[in-house]
């Protein structure tokens, strides 16, 4: 899960990969969970921190991280 | 501390290249009530899936259509397409409009004498009828439209030695320049083959033909192609006048008119693209008005409508079962409605909305039935914002043929109800039940295990 060491990402949800050229944008929750990768916090640290602030359930979450995995993969952002 | 209200983490590739000269459309908006009564109340009192009819938009397409014609033409008369929506809550409301009705089936014929629908307001299309429909036609004095000789021949035997003549008119098929050719319906125009008809008619003396009638397409985005059969039609009328000495009653121009759904693959929404009501209205009644009929000799002008009058008026309201990201990354929402009663969603690009607040961000996703097959596919690009397990959905513009053309598939068709003009809800049609799909069902006595 971890993310490209050479992805560039930017505070309001830009994300460029400049080994392909492409680039993305992202929501508010894109944006804070790019930043939380790149700062090496551990999945559970970022789910954690997530919940403290956010109103979303355990379960919820769960399920949505999966799906971010999913578009991040696709993507082609995260390290084989 | 208040928490931060939270959304769906989602990114999507931007790209490069030429945009879109129309701009990209954004501002889904929720659709929360249909004329007032909210979609969360419709779902728990009838459960979901569950259709929606709106009466005061059946009423106002109705009224709209008749003016667009009654105010161009001095005799018109619509009669309801019972194939297009044939429960009876729905075919009550035209024929309290004035509507006559308009089937093609025994069944249906049956159907619209139950209605309370007078025998010779009754006109009765279709290439399938039997004899016992023809007799039941005969014996109401209804309008029998004729679609081949095979049937013109099985009238002439059943109408000797009546008393009165039975009323007939003739299917009349054509080259209106709309390709392809609708020639399967009655007699063909250029070869000559609808004036035999109408000779043979005319020389039996035991049918009296009333009037001429043509069904030239479905989903018509043509005015012209009206023109154009109107004038053939307006042709044969006085071609048996001044030949036969015979004067046509009624020209029946059929159905076709298009309502403003999106056919798949259009490069413009329906909205942009389809010509109105009034616009075939002009087209029809200056043909007829300029073809030559003597002022007081005008026949009258019948319109069989029926899409045009109760698609915008039909909505299907259900729910999200689940989310999934197929292979290819592309997002996909499971709903609990499948193509078996949505059959349209084959031919059109449904509208689609939430019918609940939503975040801003919105992704590209293709919507799919519960339905345990691949060709169960609502949408199958759509951008929507991302929606959760149990939120409710409107699907827009359902409501002709999806009510008639629906199958009981692995699961049992849903309610339908009625929102009236008062804004009070009528189910009329009740959700299936299993004991409803086993009544028909008979098990021989060596398999009968059931104690």
């Amino acid at each position: 899960m971890k993310l490209k060491s050479n992805i560039a990402t930017s505070d309001n949800g830009f994300i460029f990969n400049p080994s392909t050229g492409d680039s993305f944008s992202g929501n508010e929750m894109a944006a804070q969970l790019l930043s939380a990768m790149k700062s090496n916090k551990t999945e559970a640290e970022i789910k954690q921190d997530i919940l403290n602030r956010y109103d979303v359930s355990e379960n919820q979450l769960d399920r949505d991280w999966d799906n971010w995995m999913l578009q991040l993969k696709e993507a082609n952002l995260l390290e084989i | 501390m208040e928490k931060l209200p939270y959304q769906k983490p989602y990114i999507k590739k931007l790209h490069a290249g030429a945009m879109n000269k129309f701009g990209t459309r954004t501002g889904v908006q929720p659709v929360k009530s249909i004329d007032g009564v909210s979609v969360k109340s419709l779902i728990e009192n009838y459960g979901s899936p569950v259709f929606v009819l709106s009466e005061k938009q059946i009423r106002k397409n109705y009224r709209a259509a008749y003016r667009a014609f009654s105010t161009r033409y001095p005799k018109v008369q619509f009669a309801w397409s019972y194939k297009t929506n044939y429960l009876n809550a729905v075919c009550q409301i035209f024929h309290q409009e004035g509507s006559w009705a308009e089937v093609v089936s025994g069944f249906e014929y049956r159907k619209a004498l139950g209605n309370g629908v007078p025998g010779n307001k009754i006109i009765f299309n279709g290439p399938g009828k039997s004899t016992a429909d023809l007799q039941l036609a005969i014996d109401h004095d209804s309008l029998i439209h004729i679609d081949h000789f095979d049937e013109l021949n099985q009238l002439l035997v059943l109408s000797k030695n009546l008393a009165n003549k039975p009323r007939v008119a003739i299917r009349v098929n054509m080259d209106t320049g709309v390709y392809p050719l609708w020639d399967r319906f009655g007699f063909n125009y250029e070869n000559g083959e609808a004036w035999s008809a109408i000779s043979k008619i005319t020389a039996s003396g035991i049918l009296h033909l009333t009037g001429l009638h043509c069904h030239i397409g479905t989903y018509m985005l043509s005015t012209d192609a009206y023109g154009i059969a109107a004038n053939k039609l307006a042709e044969l009328a006085v071609r048996c006048q001044t030949q036969l000495n015979h004067k046509v009653e009624y020209l029946d121009l059929g159905g076709g008119f298009p309502s403003t759904n999106t056919l798949k693959g259009a490069y413009l929404p329906g909205n942009d693209i389809v010509p109105t009501i009034d616009d075939f209205a002009e087209v029809i009644t200056s043909a007829l008005l300029n073809f030559g009929f003597a002022n007081d000799d005008l026949p009258l002008l019948i319109l069989e409508s029926g899409r045009v009058l109760i698609d915008d008026a039909g909505y299907l309201l259900g729910t999200v079962i689940a989310n999934k990201r197929l292979a290819n990354g592309k997002g996909a929402t499971i709903v609990d409605f499948g193509v078996n009663i949505l059959f349209t969603s084959f031919w059109y690009e449904h509208q689609v909305s939430p019918a609940q607040d939503f975040v801003a961000h919105s992704e590209n996703m293709v919507i799919y039935g519960p339905l345990c097959m691949n060709i169960d596919v609502i949408r199958e690009s759509i951008n929507l914002p991302q929606l959760n397990p149990g939120d409710q959905v409107v699907v827009h513009k359902v409501g002709a043929y999806n009510m008639t053309q629906w199958m009981q598939f692995i699961t049992l068709r849903p309610a339908v109800v009625l929102i009236d003009e008062k804004l009070r809800t009528h189910l009329i049609r009740q959700n299936e039940t299993l004991e409803y799909t086993a009544e028909p069902e008979l098990i021989p006595a060596h398999l009968n295990n059931a104690k």
